[in-house]
């Protein structure tokens, strides 16, 4: 069973990457240099979409609390972020979309692949002196979440209710995805007068 | 044919949250340890030991958590390590069924192109650095755009804010070094 929802949904997830062109390194590239916002405002309705039936289908009891999974945060989550946002940018591909792309028939998506694997195995090799330099080390309540979520043993990183929360959070990311313009900077803006 | 944001962005959410209905959040880096490790473990079969209870390894790494990604290695048909390989077959599937991808943005995408000519060579080793990058970041971070920033914040993780913040600090300023030209 598990490796039929694993088929199912994994499959489902690179067909629907590849159909809102989050595996297109050209889509990427015009997301972050902020000339084209269309999958920004895709990935934002898609968190809130996700927020507000998780936990609105928590509330009715009809999704298991207990399948979620915080991730603790540390200051190596931030530096950790900071790395993969200067090889997203100059790849073009992050873990999921880099493998989507390949199954796509790009060929540079399996240098990336390739590249990928040596940074994983760079970083199994590096973890013992990663994890003492203390960044691996918990902050801001290790695997909180914004607000207390009944039914886990997340800490709640203010004292609001985690459920709510989660939906008002869920409705903001929607509500940013319509407000968000489609480009940012404009051509004329970027380039200086010839 | 490919969908405009709010179809795709819906079916996307509708995604993450049958993920979370069913099994558990998406994630995707932790794969790439796991593939590293089933590779090293078929070079090198001392890598990768069961003991009494679970598995354990060489590497402080993939001993790490009770064994977690140890025991992974040594049963790679689990459901987190086929799901990324769905997602391959996933992305084929849908990508030849709307027409493929063409020959020339097979080979370079345009808007390296348009900024960084037409070497293959000059692309592959810039995707391969960048992919360097974004998996030693992914797994200094715990996770990557799956499993920190989009099932992160949709959970409202303090971590997946934390890494959502980081990833855009450095790449937009990097974009916007790197692709001046509009292709």
């Amino acid at each position: 069973m598990e490796i039929i929802l694993a088929l199912a949904i994994g499959g489902a997830f690179g067909a629907v990457l590849d159909r809102i062109s989050a595996s297109n390194p050209n889509v990427i590239g015009r997301m972050l240099n902020l000339t084209n916002l269309k999958l920004m405002k895709a990935i934002l309705l898609a968190i809130g979409v996700g927020s507000v039936l998780m936990f609105a289908g928590q509330m009715l009891g009809i999704v298991e609390v207990g399948h979620m999974s915080v991730k603790t945060a540390y200051l190596g989550v931030f530096a950790g972020g900071l790395l993969l946002g200067v090889g997203w940018a100059l790849a073009g591909y992050c873990p999921g979309t880099g493998v989507v792309a390949a199954g796509a028939g790009r060929r540079d998506a399996f240098a990336f692949i390739a590249g990928g694997l040596l940074g994983a195995a760079a970083y199994m090799a590096t973890y013992p002196a990663v994890k003492a330099t203390g960044l691996l080390d918990a902050i801001l309540g290790s695997n909180a979440t914004l607000g207390a979520i009944p039914g886990t043993d997340y800490p709640g990183l203010t004292g609001l209710p985690g459920d709510t929360l989660g939906i008002v959070l869920g409705l903001v990311f929607v509500a940013v995805a319509f407000v968000l313009p489609e480009r940012i900077i404009r051509k004329d803006a970027r380039l200086p007068a010839e | 044919m490919t969908l405009d944001w709010k179809t795709g962005g819906l079916a996307l959410g509708l995604v993450f949250f049958a993920a979370v209905l069913l099994v558990k959040p998406i994630g995707v880096s932790t794969q790439f340890v796991i593939l590293d490790g089933v590779l090293w473990d078929a070079v090198d079969p001392a890598v990768v030991t069961q003991t009494e209870d679970s598995y354990t390894a060489t590497n402080a790494y993939l001993a790490k958590s009770g064994g977690k990604y140890a025991k992974a290695v040594a049963n790679p048909l689990n459901y987190s390590f086929l799901f990324v390989l769905a997602m391959l077959l996933g992305g084929a599937a849908s990508a030849w069924q709307r027409g493929g991808v063409g020959p020339a943005e097979r080979r370079v995408p345009e808007l390296w192109k348009a900024n960084f000519g037409d070497s293959p060579i000059k692309r592959f080793a810039a995707a391969f650095a960048g992919g360097f990058i974004v998996l030693y970041g992914a797994r200094l971070a715990g996770g990557c755009t799956s499993g920190h920033m989009m099932s992160g914040m949709m959970q409202t993780a303090v971590s997946g804010y934390l890494f959502a913040a980081g990833a855009f600090a450095a790449a937009v300023p990097t974009a916007l070094m790197l692709y001046k030209e509009e292709a």
